[in-house]
């Protein structure tokens, strides 16, 4: 091929894209930055970034009350909950990667799509079933009563909401683990073995070190949308308390566009900064190994 | 190899978590009573109500024409995309479309959707209009959120071609074009078919970034269902739910199904070649 017809063809299949990119991927994140940094007349303005960390509200708890940052509790609540549903994923879906990656080769195309199952079913209809199960009349509570356990109050409440991130985005967390463990070599793991490595020792030594960049995309594939969540806490938290997602989408119902796209623009700094320092931890990473 | 007795209980355990909800959708749908709760009798009276909600019904065609729409978009613009991002040779250029790409997949989708909201309503005002939301604006949006998995998709493949594979189909007379569909598309099939699929399931399910670039004219199934249930959800919405397992169980099967012919008549073919003699295998020996 020579060079002419080369960078013709160049032209022709990268342009359509590259100018699709532009326009729908870039030009939109510059929109985000504009609102953000201005008002209603689209003057420039740093009232919508400043209200997001100094913005106070009332909190009545009965007997005393105190003045909170709004915004600021609920950024560090939506972080709370998020971690806490991407490590109870992590923990609950690492064993079933590594059961399945060393299952055979028909269990693993039975489990993987059984686990893909629930992932193409709605997800506000999954997480509406899960409302009917956790409520105080729900399907959990019958079944406890049934077997004289008492009832339990959990519907409205922070673990509520953290089953239903949990339940809706766990096999964003198996899937990346479990095809990087299905590639790993057996015979590095039987060597292992076979030179003295204890069976726990090899799983600490040896599996877990090369599954990290699985670990880490399941991380950022379970955190990311579990922070930025709003129909799971507005159904499982019953509205009580608001998260990040919620914040921004009532902010866009109330039609205040501004202060929308600078909750969003903060966001979108942080979770870049996260971003940035997990790729510079998993580069260090491989350079030591 | 045979699993263990306690890796089959763990597994069994989380598979009852995560189809716990799906098999009490399944039951109430055929509840006779309005409750999602208590199971009363059973009756198909839901399911008549289903097929009766009109508004529901075009909700399901709506969503299908997006999601194809938007999916054979996709898949022709990111197929091009790949062979240029493939042939580039300039570095810098490369690791800046390589980002760009990654930016729809790394942002929370809520991010995305008001990013192209606030771009829609702007250029909207701009123009005078009271509202640019409509269907193209979803299906904008939806083709840019589909867009990177497609590229991703077909891109390993074509890194995986011979690159000889097109010159060679050149050199014999082909014009680029027709090089293109004789030589390189067959090899790299694969990889399109599973980014199509990828988009076309990304866009029927996508509720977040719909909701946001949604006009009030076009509705898609997730934003009629979140409409569903901002009210008292009835057994009719679970009625829903059980269509839709339904149909995406067949499928899975029937993906399945071919998978395994396939299988079997690679192996097939494996095992006529496997009859002649093989050289020892050294290089077992040499990796360390």
């Amino acid at each position: 091929m020579n060079d002419k017809t080369r960078r013709l063809i160049q032209r022709l299949t990268l342009t359509p894209y590259s100018v699709w990119a532009v326009l729908f991927i870039v030009v939109p994140l510059l929109f985000v930055a504009y609102y953000a940094f201005t008002d209603q007349n689209f003057h420039f303005t740093f009232d919508n970034i400043s209200r997001f960390f100094t913005a106070t509200s009332v909190v009545d708890n009965g007997e005393t009350t105190r003045e909170v940052h709004t915004y600021l509790v609920i950024f560090m609540r939506s972080l709370k909950l998020a971690v806490i549903s991407t490590v109870v994923c992590l923990v609950m879906g690492y064993p079933l990667a590594y059961i399945m990656a060393r299952a055979s080769e028909r269990t693993q195309s039975v489990l993987l799509t059984l686990i893909m199952i629930p992932m193409w079913m709605n997800f506000l209809i999954r997480t509406y079933a899960w409302m009917t199960i956790l409520q105080d009349t729900g399907i959990l509570n019958g079944f406890l009563s049934a077997l004289h356990l008492g009832r339990i109050h959990i519907i409205g409440t922070e673990s509520a909401v953290v089953i239903g991130m949990v339940y809706d985005y766990f096999p964003y967390m198996v899937l990346p683990i479990y095809s990087i463990m299905a590639k790993l070599d057996v015979k590095l793991l039987e060597a292992a073995s076979d030179l003295g490595c204890p069976g726990l020792s090899v799983l600490r030594r040896v599996i877990w070190p090369l599954s990290i960049p699985g670990v880490l995309s399941g991380i950022t594939m379970v955190l990311i949308p579990s922070i930025s969540t709003f129909y799971i806490s507005q159904k499982l938290g019953n509205g009580k308390f608001f998260l990040i997602g919620d914040a921004i989408e009532g902010q866009y119902t109330a039609n205040n566009l501004h202060f929308a796209a600078a909750i969003a623009f903060i966001l979108m700094v942080i979770l870049l900064v996260c971003m940035a320092l997990m790729q510079k931890l998993a580069n260090r990473r491989l350079v030591a190994a | 190899m045979k699993m263990k007795r306690a890796s089959k209980i763990y597994t069994a355990l989380i598979m009852i978590f995560l189809f716990a909800p799906i098999a009490i959708l399944l039951v109430f749908s055929f509840n006779e009573a309005k409750s999602l709760s208590v199971f009363t009798g059973f009756s198909l009276k839901w399911y008549r109500e289903l097929f009766r909600d009109t508004e529901t019904l075009r909700a399901v065609l709506n969503t299908l024409l997006l999601a194809v729409s938007a999916s054979l978009v996709s898949t022709v613009m990111g197929t091009a995309a790949a062979v240029g991002i493939n042939k580039l040779r300039n570095k810098v250029l490369r690791s800046t479309l390589d980002s760009v790409t990654n930016i729809p997949m790394i942002n929370p989708d809520i991010i995305t959707g008001i990013s192209l909201m606030l771009m829609f309503v702007f250029v909207g005002r701009l123009f005078g209009a009271a509202t640019s939301l409509s269907f193209w604006t979803m299906l904008i949006s939806h083709i840019t959120f589909c867009l990177p998995y497609v590229i991703l998709q077909v891109l390993p493949k074509l890194q995986q071609m011979d690159k000889a594979l097109p010159e060679a189909a050149m050199d014999l007379g082909c014009t680029p074009l027709r090089a293109f569909f004789k030589a390189e598309l067959p090899e790299i099939m694969p990889g399109v078919i599973t980014g199509l699929i990828m988009a076309f399931t990304m866009s029927l399910d996508d509720f977040v970034i719909s909701y946001f670039t949604a006009g009030n004219g076009f509705q898609t199934l997730p934003i009629r269902i979140y409409s569903m249930t901002k009210k008292t959800v009835t057994p009719k919405m679970y009625a829903l739910a059980t269509i839709i397992f339904f149909v995406i169980l067949s499928l899975l099967l029937l993906s399945n199904f071919y998978d395994e012919e396939a299988m079997n008549k690679r192996r097939q073919k494996k095992k006529s070649k496997e009859k002649q003699p093989q050289a020892p295998n050294v290089k077992l020996k040499t990796q360390n």
